[in-house]
């Protein structure tokens, strides 16, 4: 069912924008769009968002307004709109979108795009074909309802007659849009594209050299440029010496960037800039920099210490978050008490593709071509950077090098709009792999602390857990200590069944920019939720399937304010817990992974994690083998994956395999630290990720077949990896793992 | 004035001798096809051949590429259409792709020397090759049915 229906037919030579994509003759469709509701709120704002439009002679364009990073977000959302038109897939080009806010959101992270535009690109593609069936039926003079869109063209079956879509669309052209009454959406068992397997649309482009991402943008007249950036947080610049610099051939300038002030916001670090013709000369010529830098309040920022203060305010009590019952009370009786503290690092986004733009400033307007994740905060951040109207920033957005959060921060582009204002020439800049790791938006080190008191059978009858971190609200407020939203991520949302429990928050001050890394605060919740429920059935010598199982009781729809959440927002009745549904995909992991009859120990071993995030629910068992210098490999991997409808199974199952590899590397290797306030790690051979020789050999993903709205995938499959791994590691060796990453613990 | 010949091509150049063929070939040739993602040989992003052997563009200075032939993803088959490009395609490997092109680029030089690879060889030749994606799965099911051995 589709809410609020409501599409608009636009006319081309009125609009100009429209008028580069489409040509004058074409059936150009406004659709709805449920601007992304917040959680627990309902969608009442409803813009025109995305843009479909059939040529005269058939060929059908779709807009895509998201960004591509390896979600395969720029071909499954066509093919939304593409199965409800009933289009044939060969005649549709996809449009990237430029960044406007007549789309709706763009910001594409937080695993929504599915979720957040399946309504919209269905009611944009059903309402299409309405059109062009009433203008069949028109023709014809039949009853409408006999008319029917398919493959391309409208058949009147009665009659065997057919037109196509092309010989349609100028008799559309004095049409009204329908109304959502005149709209015929399809059933699933119609559906042609949702649901199969479809090719990512640039697939050809990416294995011949042809895609173009942020990095191969150009521009006419371009200079290229190398920034010299504060090494500490808000460190200031003490002097500058750019002789060398200036020797080196092929270096132009060499200018200075203001410095950004707190909050850091998306806002260009500043630095001393030097412009060159080609980017190795501008690297050179930053080499060739002498620039001193004052210290700030960040200097003393050292990991090991931070690591100790986080983990020592992980023991003191903190904010309440969510209470049932008691705790304090049931451990203060004589039962069991079992506690533990896990922490994991500071880890750098480090996608393949560094952050990377090319900006023209011209006449108080810029133009710009980025890898961005987020196409409106570009024109936001820009247009705020060189004061000037947003609606005088165009940005294009190319194909992405992967994201992962990193990319929706477009300090980057300021940095070039910057540049080009001040230089008066088009300027690119491409972040080095040693930029993009000492100046990224880091996701958060943690520090956890679990308790519980257990029965007899080693139950739990009270569970305590804080999570202590420096928050992304620090963007905003370099003061801001607590948590925030990333608490709703997989720790106030604890799905268990427990008669009294305690959910805390620990304050921290972040010395680095903080941001989202994929999957946010659910790695490290997931992490110490996971690994300590582990613990608990270890301490009982319990099945770890069926002590899940347990925990989490019987099936319900939990509703977090009646189980003493503080803040738990209005319920979302499209996107409810519902822990039937996180008890399905265990037992469904535990029967494709032979669960029954799988034996630990002597260096191999086998176990389970399962977590809800971005209302998907997974389970993961994973196998490890932990060889007798300590080296863990994972031979096999096996991911039960419930994200609703499946729009495309092959490119949500290579999400998940992906997520396997992500997760690997959070547990084994990566880890970003800084001492004297900088940060140490320069490039892959410090900061590591896993190869294909360390990655999971096989990852099994199983899909449940569900009809419930489409959840997210991008995120979900990465927070059971690192305590599914380490749970592994305890079954194969006995050896708990509370710290990542792994490195050397077992050598 | 350095010679060289890129897929096929004769090129010059006469900047400093001192550049990486990787930034010559992006910046200067357009064949943006390669790309960067460490500039120290730690990723393999930059994967081309070089006189038909892999090497890494970041790490080859203009002077040592000097006279020789290099080919890139652009110049590996003429349609696009290398065992290994049809491999990956059938096996949908890429998710972001960016590292793709020097991922092919690097099996392919290993498909001349070791046509029928096994798992640890693979293993020893790929893992200069990051994919922050993950597709490695893929990657290696796609080797193998381009060197027609079994998955």
């Amino acid at each position: 069912m589709i809410e609020h229906f409501m599409i608009e037919h636009l006319n081309i030579s009125r609009r100009s924008f429209l008028g580069q994509i489409f040509s004058a003759g074409a059936l150009v469709l406004a659709a709805p769009l449920t601007i992304a509701p917040a959680f627990g709120q309902a969608a009442k704002t409803w813009q025109p968002s995305i843009y479909l439009g059939i040529e005269p002679n058939g060929d059908v364009k779709i807009v895509a307004h998201r960004s591509e990073m390896g979600t395969g977000a720029r071909t499954c959302l066509p093919m939304i709109v593409a199965d409800e038109l009933e289009a044939d897939w060969s005649r549709v080009t996809i449009v990237q979108a430029l960044g406007d806010p007549k789309y709706g959101s763009q910001n594409t992270d937080g695993s929504c795009s599915v979720r957040d535009f399946y309504d919209a690109m269905r009611g944009a593609g059903a309402g299409a074909r309405t059109m062009l069936e009433q203008a069949a039926a028109a023709k014809w003079g039949v009853p409408q309802e006999e008319c029917q869109g398919k493959n391309h063209f409208v058949v009147h079956s009665k009659s065997n007659r057919k037109l196509s879509y092309g010989e349609l669309v100028p008799l559309t052209s004095a049409a009204t849009a329908p109304t959502q009454n005149a709209v015929r959406f399809k059933t699933p068992s119609e559906f042609r594209y949702i649901g199969k397997e479809i090719p990512l649309t640039d697939l050809s482009d990416l294995l011949t050299g042809k895609g173009t991402f942020g990095i191969d943008a150009r521009m006419p007249g371009m200079v290229y440029a190398a920034i010299a950036r504060p090494p500490v947080m808000d460190s200031g610049i003490k002097s500058v010496d750019d002789s060398a610099a200036k020797q080196v051939k092929g270096v132009q300038q060499v200018l200075t960037l203001e410095l950004a002030k707190p909050p850091c916001e998306f806002k260009a670090m500043g630095g001393v800039a030097v412009l060159a013709d080609n980017t190795w000369a501008a690297l050179q010529g930053r080499k060739n920099l002498k620039v001193e830098w004052t210290p700030s309040e960040h200097s003393n920022y050292e990991s090991a210490a931070y690591k100790k203060e986080l983990l020592e305010t992980a023991q003191k009590p903190g904010r309440v978050a969510r209470e049932i019952g008691d705790v304090d009370a049931e451990f203060a009786k004589s039962g069991k008490i079992l506690e533990a503290s896990y922490y994991t690092p500071m880890l750098a986004h480090a996608p393949m593709e560094p952050p990377a733009a090319v900006a023209e400033f011209k006449d108080g307007k810029v133009v710009t071509w980025a890898n961005t994740q987020n196409p409106q905060e570009v024109q936001d951040t820009v247009a705020k950077a060189l004061g000037i109207p947003k609606e005088n920033v165009v940005c294009h957005v190319t194909l992405l090098g992967g994201g992962f959060g990193r990319k929706s921060k477009p300090d980057y582009v300021a940095e070039a709009a910057l540049l080009s204002k001040q230089s008066g020439k088009p300027v690119k800049i491409v972040w080095s792999r040693e930029d993009d790791m000492q100046f990224d938006y880091f996701h958060s080190p943690a520090g956890l602390y679990m308790k519980a008191a257990v029965d007899e059978k080693g139950h739990p009858t009270a569970w305590l857990q804080r999570t202590v971190f420096p928050p992304i609200g620090m963007q905003n407020n370099p003061n801001e200590e607590y948590g925030g939203f990333q608490l709703g991520m997989g720790w106030t949302d604890i799905p268990y069944r427990l008669s009294n429990l305690r959910v805390e928050n620990g304050p921290a001050k972040a010395h680095v920019r903080i941001g989202w890394l994929r999957s946010v605060a659910n790695i490290y919740h997931a992490f110490g939720v996971q690994s300590f429920t582990d613990e608990l059935a270890a301490g009982a010598g319990r099945d770890r399937v069926e002590y899940l199982l347990q925990l989490i009781g019987e099936p319900r729809v939990v509703d977090f304010g009646k189980e003493g959440m503080k803040q738990p927002g209005r319920s979302n009745p499209k996107f409810p817990f519902d822990t039937a549904r996180l008890r399905n995909v265990i037992d469904l992991v535990a029967e494709k992974s032979g669960w029954a009859n799988k034996k630990s120990g002597a260096g191999h071993g086998f176990a389970i994690a399962a977590h809800r995030s971005f209302l998907s629910y997974i389970a993961t068992v994973v196998e490890v083998e932990v060889t007798s210098s300590g080296e863990v490999r994972i031979p096999q991997v096996h991911i039960a994956v419930d994200a609703g409808r499946v729009i495309n199974p092959d490119r949500v199952r290579a999400q998940f395999e992906g997520a396997a590899v992500f997760g690997t590397s959070i547990a084994l290797m990566s880890e970003t630290t800084a001492a004297a306030g900088r940060i140490q790690q320069t490039n892959f051979n410090t900061y590591q990720v896993a190869r294909i020789n360390q990655a999971p050999m096989v990852t099994n993903v199983h899909l449940v077949n569900s009809d419930a709205p489409p959840a997210g995938v991008g995120e979900p499959g990465v927070p059971p990896i690192p305590p599914a791994i380490c749970n592994a590691i305890f079954a194969a060796t006995g050896k708990r793992i509370r710290e990542l990453p792994i490195k050397k613990q077992l050598g | 004035m350095i010679q060289i010949r890129v897929n096929g091509k004769a090129a010059t150049f006469d900047g400093d001798p001192e550049m990486p063929l990787l930034w010559f070939l992006r910046d200067e040739l357009q064949l943006t096809g390669t790309k960067y993602g460490c500039g120290v040989g730690m990723c393999g992003a930059c994967t081309v051949h070089v006189n038909g052997e892999a090497a890494r563009a970041c790490l080859t200075p203009m002077k040592d590429a000097a006279g020789k032939t290099v080919t890139t993803i652009e110049g590996l088959a003429v349609n696009g259409d290398h065992p290994l490009q049809k491999a990956w395609k059938a096996a949908n490997v890429p998710q972001c792709g960016y590292c793709q092109s020097g991922q092919i680029m690097q099996a392919a030089a290993m498909l001349k020397k070791v046509p029928k690879p096994t798992d640890k060889e693979i293993d020893t030749t790929m893992q200069g090759n990051i994919c922050r994606c993950g597709t490695y799965q893929r990657i290696r099911q796609a080797i193998k049915q381009a060197a027609g051995v079994k998955a």
